[in-house]
């Protein structure tokens, strides 16, 4: 790790194919920044990335990186992490990766409670395939493939997360770049499962949850006037239930968490293999007798 | 045919059938006996027929055979299941105080030795021993020195406390007892004891313990029949070598787990079972197009959908050597035994490593979970070598970069392999993808790109090929006109076939073959043969479709797919059978 390392470091010279104006631009600068300034550098990171407009991430960050199939990051990103402790793991995806195809996946990620920061750019649209609904797509919104509606309720990624035991569950917005540059942050520091669900607007196939629908419907819970104790799970569960708003912020952290990985006793990288069998070997062979 | 004793134990799921027959497994192998164990179980835990068999000799034995000569029967129902084993010499140890075998008589002329087997247990200490009781009655009918039994019980038990060992061997001494002083027996069974020190194991123990003095560190998987073993054997000691074995949601996740981590440089494994393997399949093509060195080990059961998960099958061949769509290369590892499931499990990890690709390690439900004794010198860990291929550390991976100075992992070789770097090496940071890619690893849809790095891949093969000795263990008459060959578990009953066969005059070549993807080419072999036979569990004969295809000559099949496992005696008889219809073709 090196103190020096300035966020242009983690770009690499590929230059994005997303749409001019797509919120993962915003995303995704967020979490350089938040990587330098939490004292990595691309050779101590790794990236994991699910499939879908979002999941090109990886393509345009320098790092260690994973490109999976679709809705499996999570798994690949725990995989990562608990062979080698010493990975600052960043696993980052679109709603439809993590959450349709990948929501058993989510679930069971957010309970196991790997250190890792998970990075969802919901758009509420499927974009790389074009503008179908997504499970955050709203109850009534036409698509290609919901001409009348969707006829089915989003789901609710954070109350999901709270539900199955999340330790640290924020929200951010990628074009207030100042606060979603904080908040993956303070996933990033926290000692288990950083889960930052972050509105990312698709300029081409949603004209419903746009910039200008989320500027206006937003409320940061980090202002001062709005006096949100983090720890306070009843809290969190109210501000998390409510529908009716568009929450910026750390709603949930539980301070005592500690990752699984450590829990498990894991300290060194798996890396490091004896060059024949491990000593004291027959013992294993003994123990058959 | 070794002289050799058949002894069973059985009842209802729930019984403690397995635990009572490994006891008694184990006992056998102290007193220097080879011992070849086989289950006969169904999918449930409770109710439902169960047993334990055991067939002991001085000499090696690695198959069953249809008889039975002691039977520890705990229901009618066990006597029924097993009749046709039964002969005149026969004895049935029952309880005859339990209500439900009150009335059982022995049938035809075979002895029922009626012992009080809960009655003693309880004087013993309590009920629960009562197969205990049951094993001590047959040591007595043996004639096999009961200290053995008692080493057994405190292995078994020792953790458990100096009392419980105590009264587990009061009740296998009560009854012993009962048998020498209450009946009048006299049987023709004499067990006799040698000073040679084996180890008792099945297949997924061994793959397990190859596995980690192959330096597995990461077990990803999710339970299912007959794979968990490897697992429950991992969990519990990958820990004390800095390893971690993780339950995950599902095989979709585990596969992708043990993904994560080969890619973090942790040799690095995944077990599970045909349906397993289906959800796994999207993710193998990952595997092989990111050039990350994984073992999936599919412990074979049969198929398809959810079939019949406790019973022997060979039927998954295709889908390890073609499942998946496109194309990629991989390997596929299919041992022969028990001691070989150790071996290749080592293997595997080297071929995945110095080829950068996933291997698949296949074991039958047979070899899986039938145990066998062996020299412990079998497993000599002065042999294992490890080597983990072209891994490269800052100092030597410039030797790999462009003149960007960026790091090649996809690089086009001569060899097809490409160099590692290891996350955290510095300099090293790079990107892996299922999308087709470059050298550097970034998405590329360039046509000549797309045909080197196809070719690339492809290319490890053939350098394996060259490197690696992909070879087939070979037995019986190297001259003989018959050549039989097979894959996986069928080794053991084959080989007592050959002496079978042997005592009729029919000599036969037998070729045991253990790697299935590459293989070895046996078209010389098949060539000049006059009948080539190729047996296996399976209906329609997926290795004798890969071998005939290789060596264009036809084949003839033996398959069995009832769900049990190849017998000698029926193995033999069925390839007199195809060798007598075709005398009669050519005639
Ligand atoms: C198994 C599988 N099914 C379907 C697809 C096609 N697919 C690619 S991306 C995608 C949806 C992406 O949506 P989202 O995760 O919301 O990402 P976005 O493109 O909106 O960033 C789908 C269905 C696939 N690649 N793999
Ligand atoms: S389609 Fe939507 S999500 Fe995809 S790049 Fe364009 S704006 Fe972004």
């Amino acid at each position: 790790m090196s103190s020096e390392t300035r966020f242009t470091d983690f770009k690499s010279d590929k230059q994005p194919t997303w749409c001019p104006g797509c919120g993962d631009f915003g995303t995704m600068n967020g979490m350089m920044k938040a990587l330098a300034e939490t004292g990595n550098d691309p050779d101590n990171t790794f990236v994991v990335a699910g499939i879908g407009c979002s999941g090109k991430i990886g393509t345009y960050m320098h790092s260690y990186a994973l490109h999976g199939v679709h809705g499996r990051a999570l798994p690949l990103g725990s995989g990562v992490k608990m062979a080698n402790p010493d990975l600052e793991v960043m696993v980052a995806g679109g709603d439809g990766d993590g959450y349709s195809i990948g929501a058993g996946h989510f679930v069971h990620a957010v309970r196991r409670n790997v250190d890792m920061t998970y990075v969802v750019m919901d758009n509420r649209i499927y974009g790389l395939t074009k503008g179908q609904f997504s499970p955050t797509s709203r109850e009534d919104f036409e698509t290609s493939t919901s001409p009348d509606g969707t006829n089915q309720q989003p789901v609710n990624p954070l109350a999901l997360a709270l539900a199955a035991g999340g330790t640290f569950i924020a929200q951010s917005f990628s074009s207030d770049s100042q606060r979603h540059q904080e908040i993956v942050q303070e996933a990033i520091e926290h000692d288990g499962f950083g889960f930052v669900n972050v509105y990312s607007p698709c300029v081409t196939f949603n004209d419903v949850d746009t910039y200008d629908y989320f500027r206006d419907a937003i409320v940061d819970v980090g202002d001062e006037e709005f006096d949100h104790d983090r720890t306070d799970y009843d809290d969190a569960r109210d501000l998390i239930m409510d529908r009716e708003k568009e929450y910026q912020g750390v709603l949930y952290q539980n301070e005592d968490s500690v990752g699984y990985e450590k829990r498990e006793g894991i300290e060194e990288p798996m890396t490091d293999i004896p060059e024949g069998a491990p000593e004291g070997a027959m013992d294993l062979v003994r123990e058959f007798y | 045919m070794p002289e050799d004793l058949n002894w069973a134990v059985g009842g209802e799921a729930g019984d403690g059938i397995d635990s009572t027959g490994k006891i008694f497994a184990q006992a056998l192998s102290r007193a220097g006996r080879h011992v070849f164990t086989s289950k006969d179980f169904a999918s449930r835990i409770r109710g439902g027929y169960t047993a334990y068999k055991v067939r002991t000799s001085v000499e090696s034995v690695e198959s069953v055979v249809d008889r039975l000569d002691i039977l520890i029967a705990l229901t009618e129902r066990t006597v029924d299941e097993n009749l046709d084993e039964l002969h005149e010499d026969s004895v049935i140890i029952y309880d005859g105080e339990r209500s439900m075998m009150s009335d059982f008589e022995a049938p035809g002329e075979m002895t029922a030795l009626n012992v009080p087997l809960k009655r003693l247990a309880e004087d013993a200490g309590g009920a629960i021993m009562r197969n205990i009781v049951a094993l001590g009655a047959a040591c007595e009918v043996t004639n096999f020195d009961i200290e053995f039994l008692d080493e057994s019980l405190e292995k078994r038990f020792g953790g458990k406390g100096e009392a419980i060992v105590d009264n587990n061997k009061e009740a296998a001494r009560l009854g012993a007892e009962y048998v020498r002083e209450e009946t009048d027996i006299s049987t023709p069974y004499d067990l006799e004891t040698t000073d040679s020190d084996y180890v008792l194991l099945n297949g997924d123990e061994a793959i397990g313990m190859g596995a980690l003095v192959a330096g597995c560190r990461f077990y990803a998987g999710y339970p299912i029949t007959p794979a968990t073993d490897v697992m429950e054997y991992l969990k519990g000691r990958i820990e004390g070598y800095g390893g971690i074995v993780v339950q995950a949601e599902d095989e979709l996740s585990a596969i992708n787990m043990a993904l994560g981590a080969a890619r973090a440089g942790a040799r690095s494994m995944t077990a599970t079972s045909g349906p397993g393997i289906d959800l796994m399949t999207e993710t193998f093509g990952l595997v092989a197009t990111s050039e990350t060195p994984l073992v999936i080990c599919n412990v074979m059961r049969s198929g398809p959908s959810t079939g019949m998960p406790t019973k022997q099958e060979q039927g998954d061949l295709n889908q390890m050597v073609y499942g998946g769509h496109g194309e990629v290369p991989r390997f596929v590892l299919a041992p022969t035994t028990i001691a070989e499931c150790f071996h290749k499990a080592i293997e595997a990890f080297n071929l995945a490593e110095k080829y950068q690709l996933p291997v698949y390690l296949t074991a039958d439900l047979s070899l899986a979970v039938t145990e066998q004794t062996y020299e412990p010198e079998e497993f000599d860990m002065d042999a294992v070598e490890i080597d983990r291929g072209k891994v490269v550390d800052e100092d030597s991976i410039e030797e790999w970069t462009n003149d960007k100075g960026q790091f090649q992992p996809h690089a086009v070789t001569d060899d097809g392999v490409s160099p590692r770097a290891f996350p955290g090496t510095t300099e090293g940071a790079h990107m892996s993808t299922g999308l087709e890619h470059d050298e550097l690893g970034r998405r590329t849809e360039d046509t000549d790109m797309r045909v080197q790095q196809v070719d690339k891949r492809d290319r490890k093969v053939d350098t394996a090929r060259e490197q690696e000795d992909f070879d087939y263990r070979e037995f019986g008459d190297p001259d003989a006109d018959t050549l039989v060959v097979s894959w996986g578990s069928n080794e053991g009953p084959m080989l007592e076939a050959l002496e079978l066969l042997e005592d009729d005059g029919i000599d036969v070549r037998f070729l045991s073959v253990p790697y299935i993807f590459p293989r070895p080419d046996l078209s010389e072999e098949m060539q000049s043969a006059e009948d080539v036979i190729v047996v296996e569990c399976n209906a329609t004969g997926q290795f004798a479709d890969v071998v005939e295809h290789d060596a264009l000559t036809r084949v003839e099949r033996i398959n069995k797919y009832n769900g049990v496992r190849f017998k000698a005696d029926e193995l033999a008889e069925d390839i007199k059978r195809v060798l007598g219809e075709t005398a009669e073709v050519e005639a």
